[in-house]
Parts: structure tokens; C-alpha cells; sequence
């Protein structure tokens, strides 16, 4: 029995007529993890012996919740009650959170096993997974690859099959890319949609959490799950939350879709691009009608992004001092001396170049030409999707300019890596919500994904979209060779 | 050379919410250290900020009394800066969009009164509490997340003294409208100020200092006091003023530099994104508008007309909330409130004073205050008796018709009883009805006194005066 290549909705319905029970597929997906951990790196923190407990705990009951005795993997931003969180950084090194993050209250709450915790990028910073203080989580589907970032942890565990329902965090493509160059499914809601505390933030203004699955319907599910309003978030929306399941099963005919012209740059990957290309010709034969669109103001969104992002990312990162949480420096002989010492030794490369970075925008005489100005040109870039969404219904993008490339292949160049995310990252700016999909492979068997980004709390439009699409394919069923 | 000096001061004010302004944690003064704490106001991270709406109202409150204009919408900001005692290593406050601006507040010196301009009142949270040892500190985040309302007057304060009558002022309105413990001992009232001379005339800034520590309104006077003087000497020196923050020292009286490096705070503040910014609803402003008291500068005006008090009596009843609704019920009761006041700001003050006592503890009801002062209209007893009998009242609680029964304190009017005294009076006193007859006229108040303590202060005065002198001007 191999429970663990099945998708969520499946081994539902096999829990449901009692074929199979909980502790069954837990079982197996041990088992995949003692066989692939190792090469992939996925899981930041995991025990067996804790998750069996878990998991036989909530299978003794009768089944309450929607999603009893699903295993679920969270990534190391999202707080769990006494269980090890550290945003795959030294500076949480041993930290426990005294509560739990909104999200994992409302999967405990419909009786999910909370499984373990994925690896990722420190703090969300990164593309790859490569900061991570555990080392790189490595893509299934080519082992010197890197997995996409930041939740490069929870997109391998799902794509190797050793996690069935994952959540990740996207403040700037961290769901999607990854998703995207791992062959899987990962939606990332619009903002305010989803509950951001107990995430660990990075950039308030742009963070959510949102599903890594393998298949449209898996995100449906878990998007439904731990969507909705919460009094803890002022962020979040005071809008009542669809049955997203029921809604992907309508058709696309007639509705109209936009194909954004700056996403499509010279030079591109010509796989990607001819992936993409296919998949629109795709969707028209179902009806869908495609045309031609512009977002003039996608060319600044990077430079927006780092400046926004970093400059929240400055502020949230403030709290990490050796006071009284994580890391505390030894040999400390002050009270600067503490913080110094502590943030030196607690902060990845990457992190202190964005703190740096974030505290430089805001700083008194740059902020006017910085800061402020990012803010501006967001609301144009904003503008840009609310013109668009009068037209269309959803709009298509490739999710990444190329596949997964080489692990090491973009690290001394941080700039580079940051054009990883150019599809992206207007999503977040404009809080708009995007989902990204396997629509090919390349040459190497390297996944390539579809992006489809809609209007605000539209996640039924893009899913359903997202869904017909997959349907009439069958990218989602094939798996990497581990 | 002539010296002008200007002041400003920055009130911090703890709001007497149930709890704290972005968590749910008691805001209760005083309990154990670290027990009323959550992840929000430990900065954990992954914790969120959510306003409390009670703090919001009584800030609009306060700058509602002090004529301030409420913001449309509202707005905080963040002010980032790395401090043991601020968990989240920024504080959220209000930078370019406080709740409230240009408003003012009147201060009264005797018959003079000057409108001191409010710039802004705005809404921000507190920080944690540091004890340092020797070679360690500890943190108390009790206080961490405490509402705090910011008040920031303009330089118009002109000398130390105008700078404590702001600060009384201040407090009068704040106590009316029960937002605050307005304790400076305690901490729930900080105050910083501001200040710099110029010369007599001039129009632009001198360098200013900022002045920090100081733990009573009267060691915010003698602070400034100090500094004003400091700044003169160094300026009839023909010496330049430092732009310093500097900490009274109460127990030598003196103003010094602060020694850490604090000064080159760039506090990076941005819109905090974890907290909406939204407008202020008008039906909720319009309420707390309509749930307004009536403030001290209303009342008394309100005392001046309805009363016929003096513009100084009016004042000094409006002042505090306790004694002016005291005082209304008194004046209820009985028809000249001019004497209320008079009995008011006399005996029972002093009466207060001595035993260290409020109002609100004061033993004594309007209706016996009222009823004593209809027995002395009516002659029952004199005014000398009923001093003694208002302590009286207020030792046992007991009416005072009933205590001048017992204790036979009724006014002796009768002529053949006065008679004995008066007569006693004049023999005793043979060297005052010679200086009565030598011109002296307020021989005849020497003589009363005596009569007075013969008749233990029961005799009426008018009589024994008219009786007494009858009897000099006939004497041999």
C-alpha cells in the first residue's frame, strides 16, 4: 500500500468507507520519509514518534472534522504550540511558541494530524531554500536542483510524496514558484483571505499562508480550511468564505482571459514560453477566450518589492535581540554588546542584507525617494490588475522565467535570484490571489508552471480555471523518479 | 539683558482602560511582574496588534475637552528603534496622522487668562519596566502595551509657574472625564518639557533643551526654574547653549546632561501594515460627544450665572469634579450658595486638609451641611457654635438639629440670661471700658470675646454688641 502517492481528496473518501485508517497512512508516509529524506532535506523538524502519537490520538475518536486524520506538513514560519519554529534560522534556534498560529487552531479544530515542519528559506528570504540553516531541501525531480523558495521544503515533501496537505507562506512567490518548479500545486490566497497570526512575519503587507497540495481539488480543500476572518488578524477580511470545492467543477467556456504581454520577455526560456503557449491553446479549446493584455507598471515591480519588502522585513526582524526568545550570544559584556553579538551570529547572510537594505529605505533622507516612492508606484501596479480585471476574468502567466536551476547556480549573485520571482511578485503588491500549476516539462523532466492570477477573494475563478486545465492533462500525475 | 522664556510640554498619559490598547492583557497597576502579559505585547513573534476601541475613545475624549480637531481617518505608525524594554524593537504610535490637532487649553493666573495652543493628542502603547541591578536587569512587560496618550502643547508656556498651572489644569479636565489616574508618583502622568530663551521680543527659537525625570508638577516648576536660570547665565556669559536632553535631579535640584548616547535616534517610522487604517465612524464620535461632562471652564461659567459666585469662587468649585457636584447638591438645599461656597472653601477644607482626606471620604451629607447653615439663619445657633459643630456632625454622623439639642448649643438671645455675662464682662475688665471711653472702639471686641467664652460662643453677637455698648456708654 502506497497511501502516501495518493492525493488528499482520495484517501478522504478511503477514510471515509473506513478502507483505510488514519494511522495506515501515516504509517506510509514514514516510511517514504525514512527512504527520501535524507537525499531531499524537505523537513526542518520531524519525528516519528511524535506525529504516530498524534496521529493514533485523533484516530481513536470517531470522525468529526472535514479533514480527519489527514496528515498536514507546516512550514517553519507558522507558530505550533511547544513545537520547535524557527524559520530555518540560528537566531530561533530551540524555540517553542507558547500558542498556536490561527491556521493550525482551525486544522487541529477538523481533527488534521499536524505532522511535522518543512524546511525553507531563513525567514522567507530567498528563492531557493538555500539560506536555510539545515541546509537545502533539493527538488525530486533532479537532485543538484534547487526546489524553488521559500517554501522549497513543503513543495519537495508534497512532489516527493512524503507530505499530502502542506502549507507554505508567500510574500513574494514563495508558494507559487516553488510549487511551480516542483510540479505541484500551490495557491496563494488574496491578502487578508487567510489569517496571518502566528505566521512569522516578513512583510505584513504582503505574508500569506496558503496551500501546497497535488492537485487542484487538494487546494481547494485545505484553502477552505483555514480561510475566514479572524478577530486576532485586523488584516484580515470580514468576507464570508466559499465552498471552494463545489465551485472548480464548473466549466470555462466564455470566460475571458488575460495574457499579460511584459510577461512574455525577450530572451525567455523557450521551453517555459512554449509550455505556456500550449496551455493557453489548451484553455481556448475549452472555451475560455484568450486575448492579448498589458500591465505597464510590471517592469518596476521587483524594484518595488525589495523596497516594500525589505523595509517591513527591517522593522518585523527587530524583535530578534537575545532577550527573550532564540538565541542569546555567549560572552555578552553589554547590552549592545548582546544585540551585536546575537544578530551577527543569529542572522544568515541573506537576512542581514535585506535588514540592511529595509533599514536603508526608511532611513531620514531616503525615505521620501524610497520607501514613500515604492509605495506610490505599488498603488499603480495595483491600478494596473483593477483595469485589467474589468476586461477578464483571470489573467495567465508562466510562474517562473525558467525551471528549477542548479544548486549553488545563483548564489553569489543576489540580484539574480531575485528575477526569479519577476512573475510572481506583482501578485502580492496588488494582494491579489494567484495559483500556480504543472503545465509541462522541459527537456530535462523539469516541471514548468502556469500561473492564473485573479481579482480579489475571486480564489473560486482561479481555481476552477486552475482545475478544468488540469483535468484535461495529466502533468499532475506524474511523479519524479526518487 | 531681558530674557523671554518658552516652554513646551509632552504629557504621556496611561488611560484607565480595562485592558491594554492592542492585546486583551488586564492593564491593572501593580501586580505581580510578567502576569499580565500575552505574545502581542511580549512581541512574540507571529503576534498581531488589534486596537482596543475603549482606548480610542477616551483619547477622543480628551482631545475633544482640550478643542482639539479629530482626525477623519485613523492611523498609526511605526517608530523603530532597539530597546530591552520594547519587545517588538519598535513601539506603534502615531506619526503623521495623530487623532487629533490644534487645540488649546486655558490657563488662569488670578484674573488673567491665556489659551496655551494643544499641537496634537495622539494614541500609542507603553513600553516594559527595567529595575537594573548590579550587574544584570530585569524586565516587567506588565506595562508593556499600556495605552498612552500623548499631549504636546506648542511653546507658549512663558515661565515655570504658567508651565504648573497647565499641568493643573490639565489634570482638572482629565480627572472630569475619569480617563486617567493623572498620577505622577505612580506614572500614570509623565511630563517632559522643552525649553529655551530668547531675547525680550524676538521672534525666533532659542536652542532648546529637553528636560526628563521629573516626578511632581511642582518638580516640573522648580526644574524649569532651574534651567531657565542655567540657560541665562550661560547666555549673559556670551556662551552658546548645547541642544541636550538633560535629567532633573530632584534631590539636588539640578538639571544635568544625560550621559548615554541617546540623542541620534532616526526612528524610521512607516505606516504600521498590521493595523488598517480606518475612518473614524461618526456615530461613534457623535457618542462619545453627546456622553461628554460638563468640563471645569463651562461649570464655571455655568456657576458665575446660576449662582451669582465670583469668578473666583466659581473657579476654585468648578476645579474639581467631586467638590462641584458637592457643591450643586448643598445649593440645592439651601438658598444662598454664596455661603456654601464660603463653608466649603473654609472649614471643610481645612477640615480636609488636616485629616488627609477627598471629598468623596468627606462625613458629612449636603443635608447637614444645609441644615446647619438654616440654623444659624435662623438664629438657632451662632456662626462660632457652628464651626464646632460641623466637626461634630462629621466625627458622629449625627443630624445636626439633634446634636445642638443634646449638647444645648442653642444661640442665647435672651436679654436677662446675656445680662449676667455682659456684666461679669465690664467688671472684670475695668481697663477696657476705659479705653472704650478713651475712644478705643474695639475695646467693645475684646469685650465680646469675653462674653463669648462665658457663653461658650452661644451668645448672639448682635444683641451682646448692642446690649454691651448701651451699657459702656452709660458706665461711670
Amino acid at each position: 500500500m502506497e497511501l502516501n502517492t495518493l492525493t488528499g481528496h482520495r484517501l478522504i473518501e478511503l477514510l471515509d468507507k473506513k478502507d483505510i485508517s488514519p494511522i495506515d497512512i501515516c504509517n506510509n508516509i514514514i516510511n517514504k520519509i525514512e527512504k527520501t529524506e535524507n537525499s531531499l532535506n524537505a523537513l526542518a523538524h520531524f519525528d516519528k514518534e511524535v506525529s504516530l502519537e498524534r496521529c493514533r490520538n485523533i484516530a481513536k475518536g470517531a470522525k468529526k472534522g472535514a479533514l480527519w486524520g489527514m496528515p498536514v506538513f507546516i512550514k517553519d514560519n507558522i507558530c505550533v504550540k511547544d513545537e520547535l519554529t524557527t524559520c530555518s534560522s540560528k537566531i530561533l534556534k530551540g524555540f517553542k511558541p507558547p500558542y498556536n498560529a490561527t491556521v493550525i487552531e482551525k486544522l487541529a479544530g477538523l481533527d488534521a494530524v499536524l505532522m511535522g515542519k518543512t524546511n525553507m528559506d531563513e525567514f522567507a528570504f530567498g528563492s531557493s531554500t538555500e539560506t536555510s540553516c539545515y541546509g537545502p531541501t533539493r527538488n525530486p525531480w533532479d537532485l543538484n536542483r534547487i526546489p524553488g523558495g521559500s517554501s522549497g521544503g513543503s513543495a519537495a515533501a508534497v512532489s516527493a510524496d512524503e507530505a499530502i496537505f502542506s502549507l507554505g507562506s508567500d510574500t513574494g512567490g514563495s508558494i507559487r514558484q516553488p510549487a511551480g518548479v516542483c510540479g505541484v500545486v500551490g495557491l496563494k490566497p488574496t491578502y487578508g483571505r487567510v489569517s496571518r497570526y502566528g505566521l512569522i512575519a516578513f512583510a505584513s503587507s504582503l505574508d500569506q499562508i496558503g496551500p501546497i497540495t497535488k492537485d487542484v481539488e487538494d487546494a481547494a480543500i485545505l484553502l477552505k480550511a483555514i480561510s475566514g476572518r479572524d478577530e486576532m488578524d485586523s488584516t484580515s477580511a470580514n468576507i464570508p468564505v466559499s465552498d471552494y470545492v463545489s465551485g472548480i467543477k464548473k466549466d470555462i467556456k466564455g470566460l475571458r482571459l488575460g495574457i499579460p504581454k511584459e510577461y512574455f520577455v525577450e530572451g525567455m526560456d523557450e521551453e517555459v514560453k512554449n509550455s505556456i503557449k500550449s496551455a493557453i491553446e489548451k484553455l481556448e479549446k475549452m472555451g475560455a477566450i484568450c486575448e492579448d493584455t498589458s500591465l505597464p507598471h510590471t517592469e518596476y515591480a521587483v524594484s518595488v518589492y525589495y523596497l516594500v519588502a525589505t523595509a517591513e522585513a527591517s522593522s518585523n526582524l527587530a524583535r530578534f535581540d537575545g532577550v527573550q526568545y532564540g538565541l542569546r550570544a555567549e560572552n555578552i559584556k553589554s547590552m549592545m554588546d548582546m544585540y551585536k553579538k546575537t544578530r551577527k551570529e543569529g542572522f544568515g547572510d541573506e537576512a542581514k542584507r535585506r535588514i540592511i537594505l529595509g533599514t536603508f529605505g526608511l532611513s531620514s533622507g531616503y525615505y521620501d525617494a524610497y520607501y514613500l516612492k515604492a509605495l506610490k508606484v505599488r498603488t499603480l501596479i495595483k491600478r494596473d490588475f483593477e483595469e485589467a480585471f474589468k476586461k477578464f476574468d483571470a489573467i495567465i502567466t508562466p510562474t517562473s522565467p525558467t525551471a528549477a536551476f542548479k544548486i549553488g547556480e545563483k548564489t553569489s549573485d543576489p540580484l539574480t535570484m531575485y528575477l526569479s520571482d519577476i512573475f510572481t511578485i506583482s501578485a502580492n503588491l496588488a494582494g491579489i490571489p494567484g495559483i500556480s500549476i504543472p503545465c509541462g516539462f522541459t527537456k530535462n523532466n523539469l516541471p514548468i508552471g502556469l500561473q492564473i492570477l485573479g481579482k480579489h477573494f475571486d480564489e473560486e475563478m482561479i481555481l476552477r480555471i486552475a482545475y478544468n486545465y488540469e483535468q484535461s492533462t495529466d502533468w499532475h500525475k506524474r511523479k519524479p523518479k526518487l | 539683558m531681558s530674557y523671554e522664556t518658552v516652554i513646551g510640554l509632552e504629557v504621556h498619559l496611561q488611560l484607565n482602560t480595562k485592558s491594554k490598547v492592542f492585546c486583551g492583557c488586564s492593564a491593572d497597576f501593580g501586580s505581580a511582574p510578567n502576569t499580565q502579559v500575552c505574545p502581542v505585547c511580549l512581541g512574540f513573534p507571529g503576534s498581531l496588534p488589534v486596537l482596543n476601541r475603549r482606548a480610542l475613545e477616551l483619547g477622543a475624549k480628551v482631545a475633544i475637552a482640550l478643542n482639539c480637531r479629530i482626525a477623519k481617518k485613523i492611523r498609526f505608525d511605526r517608530k523603530n528603534y532597539f530597546y530591552p524594554d520594547l519587545p517588538k524593537g519598535y513601539q506603534i504610535s502615531q506619526f503623521d496622522q495623530p487623532l487629533s490637532q490644534h487645540g488649546s487649553l486655558a490657563i488662569v493666573s488670578g484674573e488673567t487668562e491665556k489659551k496655551v495652543r494643544i499641537r496634537r493628542v495622539h494614541l500609542e502603547e507603553d513600553t516594559g519596566k527595567l529595575f537594573h541591578q548590579n550587574d544584570y536587569s530585569l524586565i516587567d512587560f506588565n506595562r508593556s502595551g499600556i495605552p498612552l496618550l500623548e499631549i504636546v502643547s506648542e511653546p507658549d508656556i512663558n515661565s515655570p509657574e504658567e508651565a504648573y498651572l497647565y499641568l493643573t489644569a490639565l489634570k482638572s479636565i482629565l480627572e472630569y472625564l475619569d480617563v486617567s489616574d493623572c498620577n505622577m508618583e505612580e506614572g500614570s502622568l509623565r511630563c517632559d518639557a522643552n525649553i529655551s530663551l530668547r531675547k525680550k521680543g524676538g521672534k525666533k527659537l532659542g536652542v532648546k533643551t529637553e528636560i526628563k525625570n521629573m516626578n511632581s508638577f511642582k518638580g516640573v516648576k522648580s526644574a524649569l526654574e532651574y534651567e531657565g536660570r542655567r540657560q541665562a547665565d550661560l547666555l549673559e556669559n556670551g556662551e552658546r547653549i548645547i541642544q541636550e536632553t538633560r535629567l532633573y535631579d530632584a534631590e539636588k535640584g539640578v538639571t544635568e546632561p544625560m550621559r548615554s548616547k541617546e540623542e541620534a535616534h532616526d526612528y524610521r517610522y512607516f505606516p504600521e501594515p498590521d493595523l488598517a487604517p480606518f475612518d473614524f465612524e461618526e456615530n461613534f464620535l457623535k457618542a462619545i460627544e453627546k456622553d461628554m461632562p460638563e468640563l471645569p471652564e463651562p461649570k464655571k461659567n455655568r456657576f458665575i450665572k446660576d449662582y451669582q459666585l465670583s469668578n473666583y469662587d466659581a473657579a476654585i468649585m468648578a476645579s474639581d469634579k467631586s467638590v462641584a457636584d458637592y457643591f450643586e447638591k448643598c445649593a440645592a438645599l439651601y438658598d444662598n450658595p454664596k455661603i456654601v461656597a464660603n463653608w466649603l472653601m473654609g472649614d471643610v477644607s481645612a477640615y480636609m486638609k488636616d485629616n488627609n482626606i477627598l471629598i468623596k471620604d468627606l462625613n458629612l451629607k449636603p443635608d447637614q451641611l444645609s441644615g446647619m447653615l438654616k440654623m444659624i439663619d435662623s438664629g438657632v445657633i451662632t456662626g462660632k457654635v457652628a464651626k464646632a459643630l460641623l466637626i461634630e456632625i462629621i466625627q458622629t454622623g449625627r443630624a445636626p438639629e439633634k446634636l445642638v439639642k443634646e449638647k444645648g448649643l442653642e444661640q442665647i438671645s435672651d436679654v436677662n440670661l446675656l445680662e449676667t455675662a455682659i456684666s461679669q464682662a465690664i467688671s472684670e475688665n475695668p481697663k477696657s471700658v476705659e479705653d472704650f471711653k478713651g475712644g478705643k472702639d474695639n475695646a467693645v471686641m475684646f469685650l465680646m470675646g469675653k462674653v463669648m467664652q462665658k457663653t461658650k460662643g452661644r451668645a448672639n453677637p448682635n444683641k451682646v454688641n448692642e446690649m454691651l455698648r448701651e451699657k459702656l456708654k452709660g458706665a461711670k
